[in-house]
């Protein structure tokens, strides 16, 4: 009695009980289940990043020159700091990862057409947020990756037409990382975008109740925008199951999911490891973004190297303007997916695209091997002259760096293990002089005598040859 | 109740519709004037660091006569125009080589492709990049992978016995 005598005391104040209950009481569609989960646990990844975020807060220093160590600190000391700092770094694998489920879903099931074109359009506004403050993230974590992820974001940046170089200095904050630069990704990570981001949920949740959640799909029944809002209204007025408890709990059940997940990775994986401190003179760095950009690092090494001033500005430019567009370019007829193949296709061919990217970036092919342990005597099947010395032009020649033989060495080129039985002597001399697409000229290089041992080492890299080698 | 009788008054007529729009107007217009004022300052100060340029000075890295000639070495120097909280993000390096008595080449650090830290190996005489495979001669010019251009220089000059580099921007932050 009491409770309900303040209640209403409240409404009476404010009006936002009623309101609180008339959206608990709402219907939603039936057939509302599990494949509708993903956008709350979005809301609840990014509840975690702002609680787990402020806890940080209170110990990280956003300076260039203190930032890294607080984190070590942090990490190495701080009670319970590493498990906060994993919760963060889950959390926003988690995010993304729920982010672009939820788009899928939505796409897939056609619930951008009419009426809920805006829903869509704040919704990718909100994945190209979260995804800016997933590259913030890794750009506070202050380290030598760090320095060299903010590089190559400005060098980026800095291949739009006329205000390129402009761009990259605002993005860095002058022409040199420093001090500026940690200041205003900091400022972005920590202000800018969560202040947006909350912005776009709670314009993206208004949206949702507005226009009520998108019923399943049925194949054949499409969206005619003359008479989808009556028909939709209809169907609530019969069929309408209310969001409280029975939508809702779904959520909280899944949402529970998650967050023991990033609890666990957490406690299991823990944070993303410190790099080497933040100083641009060091050189022993391996570069590299997390792993929800591996798929966009592996794309600047493997592309075309002649289109890569083109697809630097174009790329971003063309996803963002497809997105923005699938609901103006479509906003009536099916929904469901088995009666939209190009829709359906265009799904598999991306998300295959950028899987086996993200594969390759995990790989790295394309990284010069420099700490490949030497082709053992064993391997050569010599000890000493033209065959051996030849093997020691390539263990010392940089060959080794991008070249396998037998398992040792780098990916880069072709492994040549066999290339005895693929070239012949006169078609490697030419590869070796003269240099091909991604290999250096190594007429340049090497002496003659050089040249020689290393096409008498290589000729021997053949089946026959290999099987008399193991025999002495 | 009250609000309603007002709304009554504007759809009988009895205000002007033209002062109205009118007002509203001035509203928009006072609003626009105080996010300027209130903005104005604040976005230049976020764009000056942006437009400030750098102060390219003269930093010495060692006496001439710990390099020899025909090596290439890793030298790092502290950057003079950096803030006293930069930590050890003030440093910069280079790789220095001394080709003559008092000749020295100093190359910057950054592939020309996305701005990672080359390294030097002395026997293929080769410049690796880690991130996407960049291999540039002995001269700064690309040997393979997707770098678009040379290795950038510094200045050199020798005072003294001092060996001395003028620093500069990142590459790619220049206009011209």
């Amino acid at each position: 009695m009491k409770l309900e005598k303040s209640l209403q005391w409240i409404d009476d104040r404010t009006g936002l009980v009623k309101q609180i209950e008339a959206i608990a009481a709402h219907p939603a569609a039936p057939g509302v289940k599990w494949k509708y989960v993903f956008g709350s646990a979005v809301l609840t990844a990014f509840i975690m990043q702002v609680v787990t975020g402020i806890g940080l807060l209170t110990t990280y220093v956003p300076s260039a020159g203190g930032a890294f160590e607080s984190l070590r600190y942090i990490t190495d000391k701080a009670p319970l700091g590493a498990f906060l700092r994993g919760m963060h770094f889950w959390g926003a694998s988690m995010m993304v990862v729920l982010i672009t489920a939820h788009v899928l879903r939505v796409f897939l099931m056609g619930s951008f057409k009419f009426p809920r074109e805006l829903n869509w359009t704040s919704g990718v506004l909100l994945l190209a947020t979260t995804l800016a403050m997933a590259f913030c993230g890794q750009i506070v974590r202050w380290d030598q990756n760090a320095v060299f992820g903010i590089v190559a974001a400005a060098k980026m940046a800095a291949h739009v037409p006329l205000i390129g170089p402009w761009l990259a200095r605002f993005i860095i904050g002058g022409d040199v990382v420093g001090t500026y630069t940690l200041s205003r990704i900091f400022d972005l990570h920590v202000f800018v975008l969560p202040i947006l981001l909350a912005s776009l949920i709670g314009l993206h949740v208004h949206l949702v109740l507005r226009n009520g959640v998108s019923e399943p799909p049925v194949p054949g029944r499409g969206v005619d925008p003359a008479t989808y809002r009556s028909d939709y209204r209809d169907m609530l007025r019969k069929e309408g199951v209310p969001f409280w408890p029975t939508v809702v709990l779904r959520d909280f059940t899944f949402a529970i999911g998650v967050v023991i997940v990033v609890l666990l990775l957490a406690w299991l994986i823990g944070p993303a490891k410190l790099d080497n401190p933040p100083d641009p003179s060091l050189i022993n760095a391996h570069p590299r973004p997390d792993w929800y950009f591996w798929w966009l690092f592996a794309l600047l090494a493997l592309l075309p190297h002649s289109l890569e001033n083109y697809f630097m500005v174009l790329t971003p430019l063309v996803i963002g303007l497809v997105l923005f567009s699938v609901p103006l370019v479509s906003n009536r007829g099916e929904r469901h997916p088995a009666r939209r193949p190009l829709a359906v296709a265009a799904v598999v061919f991306i998300l295959s695209a950028i899987v086996a990217l993200t594969v390759a970036g995990w790989n790295e092919d394309w990284s010069p091997r420099i700490d490949a342990p030497p082709l053992s005597a064993k391997i050569i099947g010599a000890s000493s002259g033209p065959v051996y010395e030849g093997a020691m032009v390539f263990n010392k020649m940089g060959c080794l760096f991008c070249h396998t033989i037998e398992g040792h060495g780098g990916t880069r080129g072709p492994e040549l293990t066999w290339i005895a039985d693929r070239l012949t002597r006169d078609q490697m001399t030419l590869r070796i002089m003269n240099g091909v697409y991604n290999m250096p000229v190594f007429g340049r290089i090497l002496s003659t005598r050089q040249t020689e041992n290393l096409l008498d080492f290589l000729s021997t890299r053949n089946k026959s040859g290999f099987a008399k080698g193991q025999q002495q | 109740m009250k609000i309603d009788d007002d709304n009554r008054a504007v759809r009988s007529g009895e205000e002007d519709p033209g002062r109205r729009r009118f007002l509203a107007g001035l509203g928009v217009a006072a609003g626009s004037l105080i996010a300027i004022m209130a903005g104005l300052p604040v976005i230049s100060y976020i764009l000056l660091p942006v437009s400030r340029k750098m102060h390219r000075q003269w930093v010495s890295v060692g006496p001439a006569d710990r390099f020899t000639v025909g090596e290439t070495v890793l030298v790092s120097f502290e950057n003079p125009s950096a803030r006293p909280w930069a930590g050890v993000t003030g440093k910069t390096g280079a790789w220095v080589r001394r080709v003559g008595d008092s000749d020295f080449i100093a190359f910057v650090l950054n592939c020309s492709h996305l701005g990672c830290p080359v390294s030097w190996e002395a026997t293929p005489k080769l410049f690796f990049c880690p991130c996407h495979g960049s291999v540039y001669y002995e001269d700064g010019t690309v040997a393979a992978g997707p770098a678009p251009f040379p290795l950038q220089r510094f200045r050199v000059r020798v005072r003294g016995e001092q060996v001395e580099l003028q620093t500069r921007p990142l590459p790619f932050t220049e206009t011209a």
